[in-house]
């Protein structure tokens, strides 16, 4: 697959926005300056993806994982960056578990509703009679404990 | 500290990593010997280099010559990329920019060194012989 240049870019955009968010207020940016630090970054993820894969190899796997990045960071002497990352990996894992969690419930709802709904074709009658029939249990209840 | 970790995108929802994981991907397959990436190590390339940018950027600031005039220009990213050493993987494509004029000197000069270096050549060969 050949890549076209534009595609090992990354976006001038948000490119941007980090450095602006980065500078003190007011610190103008020239086009230029931007241009290389956007460079930079594609180098950087060349960089670091070749380092990370080297650790992958030593441990005689074919697929990059988290720890082959962070080993790389070391490597590579951005030692700074590790403790930010380890953070962002736990909050990354936070959230896919709890997407996970979300999606499961979900199925269940739906298994339940749809075990109900079969139910309920043969039953409305009877489900009526018990609806009363615990309301006025309810009711009950509540006068005793007022008492 | 997770302000640290994460972002805020234009509806103030937070995010991870506002750089495209897609884009990220794409860099991250053209280097060779490369099978596949997990995804949690997309994740953290992409948060990475969101960090490097912002060291690149504020490194460079601080120690150019572009402080008093509150600018960053390229030459202070040139100079970064020459004189540390964390950055100096850089250095070949953000080389230091000349004027043409003395580029063209640099250029004349050395064709002149070469002329020479030719001549005394073919002098030893004479003496050889």
């Amino acid at each position: 697959m050949a890549e076209r240049p534009e595609d090992l870019n990354l976006p001038n955009a948000v490119i941007t926005r980090i450095i602006k968010e980065a500078l003190p207020d007011g610190v103008n940016i020239s086009k230029e300056a931007r241009s290389a630090i956007s460079r930079a970054a594609s180098v950087f993820v060349l960089y670091a993806t070749s380092c990370a894969n080297n650790f992958a190899m030593k441990g005689k796997r074919k697929t990059l994982n988290a720890s082959d990045v962070l080993s790389a960071m070391e490597e590579m002497e951005f030692q700074r960056f590790i403790t930010p990352l380890k953070e962002a990996l736990e909050a990354y894992r936070r959230e896919q578990k709890g997407k996970k969690e979300a999606s499961e419930q979900k199925k269940k709802d739906k298994d339940r509703k749809t075990d109900s709904e079969e139910q309920d074709k043969s039953r409305d009658e009877d489900n009526d009679e018990d609806e009363e029939r615990l309301e006025e249990e309810e009711q009950n209840e509540e006068e005793e404990v007022d008492n | 500290m997770a302000d640290v970790v994460v972002g805020r995108d234009k509806c103030g929802e937070q995010r991870l990593v506002s750089l495209p994981l897609s884009r990220i991907r794409v860099i991250m397959k053209s280097s060779p010997e490369v099978s596949s990436i997990n995804q949690e190590a997309l994740v953290l390339t992409a948060k990475a280099t969101e960090l490097f940018v912002q060291y690149l950027a504020t490194y460079s600031y601080r120690h150019g010559s572009g402080k008093e005039k509150k600018a960053l220009t390229y030459s202070d990213l040139s100079n970064t990329a020459e004189e540390s050493e964390t950055f100096q993987f850089l250095a070949d494509i953000l080389p230091k920019k000349i004027l043409a004029s003395k580029y063209l000197k640099m250029l004349k000069e050395k064709r002149e060194d070469e002329e020479e270096n030719d001549n005394n050549d073919e002098s030893d060969d004479e003496a050889e012989s």
